[in-house]
């Protein structure tokens, strides 16, 4: 590979197997082929099935009316990922539409439609094959109506435009003026429909503004908080401030007298932190009436015991940990004893993360009304099918009796993967039939009802050899669980994270410590953290061997190959030569090493593979001698195959960076008496526009097929900034957040 | 009690508790859902609106201390989407999930009328108080400079004057 370059060509060989391996993991884009109807009267979407029969309704998500107007159906919870932007796009590249001709419309759960989530970076891979087929089949329809309509073989008409032509006689037919026509064509097999030639791109790679930006910023009704329905009432919905407890009694008559409330009462719930929490509901005419009533509410809660559930504890317990054997062995390869005690350079640190918040600026609320045995719900859920399945078990409702619409999102970062608050409303709603119920959350329940990013500690040791090449590695990692027999939901460590496949002795083992922390999904779960340990690590074993820390990196990642995942493991295929390409690069367009830096200033490197992604960045961070830190500039190289929208996926990845520096920098849940210690804002800080540093991204061009770009510039974010604190001051940041370690310097 | 405000250049009647934030009347009373809630404790500004031109919180503004002060919302700050800020969010994509905008628009919008041509620490310090979980800072600078430039040149400084005071 080109060293150089980011416009590097790539093995065709390997692109082509890779594109097999995504095209297996999106579970089979040709399924699509059984939403394919040839006639309006067949299976659509909502929208469609709602259409005009004269509209031109090739599949559930493209409807072409007489007028021309093209609506394509945005299927996936738009968080601000940029989704519902960037499918349609894709639909609209191959179906030879204009943009400005596009109408999108969100769709509401259905079936029909297949795969409806917003996490794991996955939309683009898993939905972008399709979207091109079913884009390029409506294509192929209208082109075959023209063709009929003229009497001419179809291979002499081609579509531009939302146009039809004739090429030898250069008669035109809009794709309105063939609705009629190709509604009665059959559809043709998605499988073998003919696509566009890449090069051939109009739309895809272009910045393309995001389709709701108009009501954004007008303030239009959007987000789930935002939803009215006729005589609807406001509730809250207060749960115990220990997690899983149970209500034992209430001063519900003192609240049901208080100005504005409605009625309240108390709901059960489940047992387990993953279904209905226990809690009590207060409904009332509007949202501070019910805030007040809130302040009013005395509960006695029934706890379960949790007094040693402290941070503090868990801190003790790690460390205690740390001087066992580990309980568990994940991955062993080679011989890490005998290697580390021939090594030349032995390195030992601890390392440890806290637990996180999601912080979405829209607290979590969810709409709901049953009515008739009906539960109709508006959800900002970024996976409204598990949440449909919650509310069918908990409430002991039909599947079919719930609908679920999808409102746009302030915010998910994986916190509203989990469904809690829409069953919360679910529940409310049903107690109150007849009534559409809005549950809004204050901050302070959203801080302190979360499904957190895990806390970890790593105990490591690491040897390089006299060559100067990193040998042995070996991690005990301390996670958390509250089962006490496997790690939490985001708290485990897959036995394939780099540097294990690329060193000859590597061993990763873990132990546990039993929570009542419900934890979840945070932005690149796992890699959020664990990335930042890994790559600390290196970088220390880089100088501890006197090494230039790109160098050494490059050297770990060795031939330009592909390392497939090994047995047993979860690991996924992991392209060497895509990884260095996107150091090489990110380190070249930092000026890594081009100058000599004074003290007080410093460069560092990182890079994580994460949700297919290869992303290397490079932090320039000054340093006072007061010890106040600024991070002066991020640069990013990013290799994610072909990109969709220039414009969201810079966006994706400047927010990723600033995510992931605004966690490493301020932020830390803490918990005392098995209780969340912080509530709002202003002790869970988030980084400000001040403190943004120059960020600069590098897209690296590569033929591989495209992949997500929510999360994998995350990770190595916070490790690139420590790494950069080591070079200005010499002090190496091994516990998180950063702003709690003295950097002053003299 | 009862109240009478100048919404929007619009009066509007609501009968509320004194101590009602005005971000509630908006969003409940007045279905003036751009004003968001965030934090209800004024460290995140979402819920940013003009109150006789200048930005303040709406959650930290009780009904009963408004008077006659004129109220514009993200709704009331142009008929159609035209003011400069507006204009240039879409224009370079400000947005990601979009739900603090309002609140940084009306910041960025009370910033400009006030200063037409704010250097980037001026920006620093109106924008402070406008939290954005997405971070789209970087294009927020960028739009608010962008939007001077606008301003510079062409018809919309008398429409920012307008809407501004």
């Amino acid at each position: 590979m080109n060293i150089a370059s980011p416009e590097s060509p790539t093995s065709q060989a390997l692109d082509r197997r890779g594109f097999l391996k995504l095209t297996a993991l999106a579970g089979g884009g040709f399924a699509l082929g059984l939403y394919l109807r040839s006639s309006p009267f067949g299976l659509a979407a909502d929208a469609a099935t709602a259409a005009p029969v004269r509209d031109f309704v090739p599949n559930a998500f493209i409807r072409i009316s007489p007028d021309g107007v093209i609506t394509l159906i945005a299927k996936n919870p738009e968080i601000g990922q940029g989704v519902k932007t960037s499918l349609p796009m894709i639909i609209a590249e191959e179906l030879e539409a204009p943009w400005e001709s596009i109408v999108v419309e969100q769709a509401g759960l259905d079936p029909r439609l297949g795969g409806q989530f917003a996490g794991g970076s996955t939309a683009i891979p898993v939905n972008y094959d399709q979207c091109r087929r079913l884009g390029a089949a409506a294509r192929s329809m209208l082109v075959r109506a023209a063709a009929e309509t003229w009497e001419v073989p179809v291979d002499e008409c081609f579509a531009e435009a939302a146009t039809v032509v004739h090429r030898p006689s250069g008669r035109k037919l809009t794709y309105g003026e063939l609705v009629a026509r190709a509604a009665t064509l059959p559809a043709p097999d998605l499988k073998s429909v003919a696509l566009k030639d890449p090069k051939d791109f109009k739309l895809l790679g272009k910045r393309i503004s995001g389709v709701d930006n108009p009501k954004i910023v007008t303030g239009k009704p959007l987000f789930g908080i935002d939803q009215k329905q006729p005589g609807m009432l406001h509730a809250v919905y207060v749960r115990g401030p220990v997690f899983g407890s149970k209500v034992s009694s209430a001063n519900l008559d003192e609240v049901k007298k208080l100005p504005g409330v409605r009625d309240a009462f108390v709901i059960e719930g489940t047992d387990d932190l993953f279904g209905l929490l226990p809690g009590v509901a207060i409904v009332a005419a509007d949202t501070w009436s019910a805030f007040k009533a809130r302040e009013k509410l005395q509960v006695s809660w029934a706890g379960y015991p949790v007094d040693e559930y402290s941070s503090e504890a868990y801190a003790a317990r790690a460390a205690a940990l740390a001087r066992e054997a580990p309980q568990k062995e994940i991955r062993h390869s080679g011989a890490v004893d005998e290697a580390l005690a021939s090594s030349a350079h032995v390195v030992e640190a601890a390392y440890h993360y806290p637990y996180l918040a999601h912080a979405t600026l829209e607290p979590q609320n969810c709409t709901a009304l049953f009515k008739d045995g009906r539960m109709e719900i508006w959800a900002p859920t970024q996976s409204p099918a598990p949440g449909l399945d919650l509310v069918a078990r908990v409430l002991n409702l039909p599947k079919d009796k719930i609908t679920i619409h999808l409102t746009r999102i302030g915010g998910g970062f994986g916190r509203r993967l989990m469904n809690d608050f829409l069953v919360e409303a679910a529940a409310v709603a049903q107690r109150v039939p007849g009534k559409p119920i809005q549950v809004t959350w204050t901050r302070e329940q959203d801080i302190r009802h979360d499904y957190y990013r895990a806390g970890g500690w790593h105990f490591l040791k690491g040897g390089v050899e006299a060559s100067g090449r990193l040998s042995a590695w070996h991690d005990h990692f301390i996670t958390v669980g509250y089962s006490g027999e496997r790690a939490g939901n985001g708290a485990d460590v897959s036995g394939d994270e780099f540097p294990s496949r690329f060193i000859p002795h590597f061993r990763l083992t873990q132990s546990l410590i039993k929570t009542n922390v419900p934890t979840g999904y945070w932005r690149a779960p796992g890699s959020c953290a664990y990335a930042w340990v890994f790559q600390s690590f290196i970088d220390e074993l880089a100088h501890a061997a006197g090494r230039d820390p790109v160098e050494f990196r490059l050297e770990i990642l060795g031939d330009d190959r592909e390392v497939p995942p090994s047995a047993g493991n979860r690991g996924r295929s992991y392209h060497a030569g895509r990884m260095k390409n996107v150091v090489r690069v990110a380190a070249e367009k930092a000026g890594w090493k081009s100058q000599k830096l004074p003290r007080g200033r410093g460069q560092g490197v990182a890079f994580h593979y994460s949700h297919a992604g290869y992303v290397a960045i490079v932090a320039d961070v000054s340093v006072a001698p007061d010890g106040t830190l600024k991070v002066e500039k991020l640069t990013a190289a990013v290799d994610v195959g072909p990109i969709i929208n220039l414009s969201g996926a810079e966006n994706q990845v400047q927010g990723s960076m600033v995510d992931g520096l605004s966690a490493a920098w301020f932020q830390e849940i803490t918990f005392e008496g098995g209780r969340v210690q912080q509530s709002n804002y202003h002790d869970y800080p988030l980084l400000r526009l001040p403190d943004t540093p120059a960020m600069e991204i590098h897209f690296v061009k590569s033929d591989f097929p495209p992949t997500g770009l929510g999360e994998p510039a995350l990770p190595p974010v916070a490790p690139a900034i420590c790494n950069a604190i080591f070079a200005a001051t010499g002090k190496r940041i091994r516990t998180l957040p950063i702003d709690k370690e003295d950097l002053s310097w003299s | 009690m009862k109240y009478t405000l100048s919404v929007n250049g619009q009066a509007r009647s609501v009968e509320a508790s004194p101590d009602t934030p005005l971000l509630w009347i908006l969003r409940d009373h007045l279905d003036l859902v751009g004003t968001k809630y965030g934090c209800g404790i004024g460290q995140c500004g979402s819920c940013t609106i003009h109150l006789n031109g200048q930005a303040v919180r709406a959650c930290q503004t009780p009904i009963s201390a408004v008077g006659d002060q004129k109220i514009v919302t993200i709704e009331g700050l142009s008929e159609d989407g035209s003011h400069p800020l507006q204009k240039v969010w879409c224009e370079l994509d400000v947005p990601q999930c979009g739900y603090c905008q309002s609140g940084q628009i009306m910041s960025a919008a009370a910033l400009l009328a006030q200063n037409p041509n704010p250097t980037d620490a001026d920006i620093d310090e109106a924008m402070v108080g406008n939290l954005c979980r997405c971070a789209t800072y970087t294009r927020i600078r960028q739009g608010i400079h962008e939007a001077t430039r606008l301003l510079a040149g062409d018809v919309s400084k008398k429409q920012l004057q307008e809407t501004g005071s």
